[in-house]
């Protein structure tokens, strides 16, 4: 029953609006049987929510859906599995404490009695198929996010799926995981399934697909073959103007060594050596990047700076003065700025975007008198730094998890940055947000850069970490295996440092700055 | 002496089984309703509310079995009320369940006023099982009991079963834990809750009939004391899991018993009154101690309403 031009999904006409924001405004689609169809646009754009209507999770306003050349109606994600749709969500639907093979069957109608042992080899089976290594057996909190992912995949194909709907599926991965992932879904097409791959990552868009559909603003701004496009265009196509691609850095020569760490020793949480005899120096006006595959210690060397776990061994200085006893607000208040690479632990969800700006100095005049807080103050500070970074909200009184993920960022790095401090330690700070919102967080940066301030910014995102940085350290298990200038990064080298095959002796280390 | 050991063990098992036997009840109901992701918090109630309502009952028509049937079904009755206010109005379900417990104190204090000090004509008789309760000893102690109990004891394997071994299961425990993965795989989440804490709750007014029909066998105004708060701390200390849950229901029932064993010895009966609740405190202490390294813990959607559309 195969339509001639063997178009399996199309999609017409499809509004959806939600309070306040119109979702999709009439989107039109069409994807063909076996191709890996892109569905490319910036956070807010309407892709998800297009998907989840065809995935029967929302419920069109208007619009059709023909599925496989017949009209249809999607009431539950129940309707779409029946006609062979699954989707691959991008926060895992997962239950954590279970195994493989449990999350697998949830849902089916097979064997009441001992449902996992049929099961078990039909998984196995999938799992050869197509390349996707897994033990059925494993609990979902001991697999990796590529595993995990694995197990979503399977899930979908275990029910027969030959339409995969995959929102975001490289965003929780490593560069191999996202490697193979993309291998993966290159097979399944050639074995005659279709794939709908969403994404805001263009090379990805250039690298999997054979067709692409930009979506703009809750409309469909072109669909193309992927042969016949480029980075370029797709990035007009989706932001609507021309994206900055390079970076505009002013050349600064660096100051004084502003955060200065010799022989740190930190523990992860399960008390184990997660920061090794670490070293490293940032200066003034100065970006240091760590680079490292997620896992290897940021996070446990971040927190230490910050103050927020304890540190085991060494030394940690800025602007000479010794804080590694210091508490957090003592800390602060020797101008350590920070940015936590989990955007909630720094902020208030449900707390107003003024609230969250004063968060750190409520308690100095002019904001805090006494017991009071000085409401007219709060309204002139927080109007000012809305201002100043361009945070977009409707005003200073709205909640702020009502704004979009960049605006949160912005409004985050406004309050750090306004306290004007010497060190601003960064984590992930354009994690989930798209082009246009990474640009602008890029852009806040360097300006704080060009005030003077010592940067410290680790990322997991490696392209970001090369274009931002004056230096680049790797790290690996804890410690630095190799830092040099950024204009002078090796990209095999970082890989294989990266991996801890590769360690630079110190005597290889690239001088300070010309 | 070694012989004296022996009886002691023996009589403590034999005083602490029957004791232990409406906690069991009550465990292995709220296991499975938190298993669904609802706490409940009313357990107390719906308990004292099965005994008020099982006593009259049997009282009433002098069928036991019409008793723990009534008391099943209110217990039902009042966890379908908490069903509703959790699952479907979404309200807090702390808020809900302790509600439901000073309702249900309060009813059955007034609904039992008549039946106070009222003898039972009709009750549970030990049921008597060919070998086992002829053994010396041994049988007197332990094989005499009434039919509840045993149902009790059968119903642990039964459950776990269920619980780990069965489809059935696998949902139950997805919905706990992460509802939005049961619903894109087209389980229906609210049916799955409202069934597991109205299975709760009449499994808690089943306990509570135990009491009042067979182990005192009398209404007394609040005379759960506290039963239905030991068994939410049980359904900790068990880990959600009915086999642990037997373990710690006979405990607690021991020491329920302990407490008027050692009180002709001259020790405040405030005093002991306060052992269970302290043991409590101790056994939450070290459980959930113990369920951290273990890498299990509540139920991660406990206390937690699903709804499709929000995220």
């Amino acid at each position: 029953m195969m339509p001639e031009d063997g178009v399996v999904v199309r999609m017409k006409g499809i509004v959806k609006r939600f309070p306040g924001v119109v979702a999709n405004a009439g989107v039109d689609l069409e994807v063909r049987r076996g191709e890996v169809h892109a569905l490319l646009g910036e956070n807010g754009a309407g892709k998800t929510t297009l998907m989840n209507i065809l995935y029967g999770i929302y419920h069109p306003d208007e619009g059709e859906i023909w599925v496989n050349g017949k009209r249809v109606t999607i009431r539950s994600p129940q309707d779409a599995i029946r006609l062979g749709i699954g989707m691959i969500h991008q926060q895992f639907r997962l239950v954590q404490t279970h195994t493989v093979v449990e999350n697998i069957i949830l849902g089916l109608k097979e064997a009441f009695f001992f449902p996992d042992r049929p099961a078990r080899r039909r998984i196995l089976e999938l799992s050869e198929h197509y390349g996707m290594k897994i033990d059925p057996e494993a609990r979902i909190w001991q697999l990796s996010a590529g595993e995990q992912q694995r197990v979503e995949i399977l899930k979908v194909l275990y029910r027969g799926a030959n339409i995969l709907i995959l929102d975001e599926p490289t965003s929780m991965l490593t560069p191999a995981e996202t490697h193979d992932l993309l291998r993966t879904l290159r097979r399944m097409a050639k074995q005659g399934q279709t794939v709908i791959f969403i994404t805001h990552k263009l090379e990805e868009v250039i690298e999997v697909s054979d067709r692409v559909t930009v979506m703009r603003q809750g409309k469909v701004a072109a669909t193309l073959n992927t042969s016949e496009t480029n980075p370029r265009q797709l990035a007009q196509l989706m932001v609507g103007r021309d994206v900055l691609f390079r970076l505009e850095k002013k050349p600064i020569q660096p100051g004084e060594v502003v955060l200065d760490v010799s022989g740190l020793n930190v523990l992860n949480d399960k008390g184990l050596p997660a920061v090794c005899d670490l070293a490293l120096q940032v200066r003034a006006g100065q970006i240091l990047g760590v680079a490292g595959v997620s896992g290897n210690g940021q996070r446990e060397l971040v927190e230490a700076i910050a103050g927020l776990r304890p540190v085991v061994g060494g030394r940690i200085a800025v602007n000479g003065r010794d804080v590694t006893r210091l508490l957090p607000r003592a800390r602060i208040e020797s101008g350590i700025g920070f940015v936590p690479g989990e955007r909630w632990m720094a902020l208030v969800p449900s707390m107003s975007v003024a609230e969250n700006l004063i968060l750190k100095n409520y308690v100095r005049s002019p904001i805090g008198r006494g017991i009071w807080l000085d409401r007219r103050a709060i309204a002139v500070y927080a109007d000012a730094l809305i201002n100043q970074f361009a945070i977009l909200t409707p005003d200073r009184h709205t909640p702020l998890k009502k704004l979009s993920g960049g605006n949160i960022q912005r409004a985050l790095l406004a309050r750090e940055m306004s306290e004007k401090p010497s060190l601003l330690i960064v984590a992930q700070p354009t994690s989930g947000l798209d082009v246009g919102a990474t640009e602008t967080i890029w852009q806040m940066l360097l300006a704080e850069r060009e005030r003077g301030t010592a940067i410290l910014l680790i990322s997991d995102d490696l392209k970001e970490v090369l274009s931002l940085s004056d230096r680049v350290a790797v790290i690996f298990e804890g410690q630095i295996m190799g830092e040099f200038l950024a204009e002078q990064a090796d990209l095999e080298q970082i890989s294989l440092m990266m991996a801890g095959a590769l360690r630079l002796s110190d005597a290889n280390v690239v001088g300070e700055a010309a | 002496m070694g012989v004296n050991i022996f009886e002691f063990i023996l009589l403590a098992l034999r005083a602490a089984i029957p004791a232990g036997t409406p906690l069991l009840y009550g465990t292995l109901g709220e296991v499975y309703a938190e298993r669904s992701g609802v706490l409940n918090l009313g357990v107390e109630g719906m308990m004292i509310m099965g005994a008020v309502s099982g006593f009259a009952v049997a009282h009433t028509t002098g069928n036991v079995w019409f008793g723990i049937l009534t008391a099943a079904l209110v217990g039902g009755l009042l966890a379908l009320i908490h069903a509703f206010a959790c699952i479907t109005l979404r309200v807090n379900q702390v808020v809900s369940g302790l509600a439901l417990t000073m309702l249900g104190l309060g009813i059955s204090g007034m609904m039992g006023k008549r039946y106070v000090g009222q003898p039972l004509a009709a009750r549970l008789q030990p049921i008597h099982i060919p070998g086992l309760s002829d053994l010396p000893v041994i049988g007197e102690l332990l094989f005499r009991f009434d039919i509840l109990v045993y149902i009790g004891i059968l119903l642990v394997p039964l459950l776990w079963f269920l619980l780990y071994k069965t489809r059935l299961g696998i949902t139950l425990r997805s919905v706990g834990e992460n509802p939005a993965a049961a619903d894109a795989l087209g389980v229906n989440v609210a049916f799955v809750r409202y069934a597991a804490v109205v299975f709760g709750g009449m499994m808690a007014g089943v306990g509570g009939a135990y009491l009042s029909v067979s182990y005192a066998p009398a209404w007394i105004e609040g005379m759960t004391a506290g039963a239905g708060w030991i068994v939410i701390a049980l359904t900790i200390f068990a880990i959600w899991d009915p086999r642990r849950a037997l373990l710690g229901a006979y405990l607690f029932g021991g020491v329920r018993v302990l407490q008027y064993r050692l009180q002709p010895l001259g020790i405040s009966p405030n005093l002991l009154n306060m052992l269970p609740f302290l043991l409590t405190i101790l056994v939450l202490w070290i459980s959930s101690g113990e369920a951290a390294r273990r890498h299990i813990g509540a139920p991660a959607a406990l206390m937690t309403p699903y709804s499709r559309e929000e995220r």
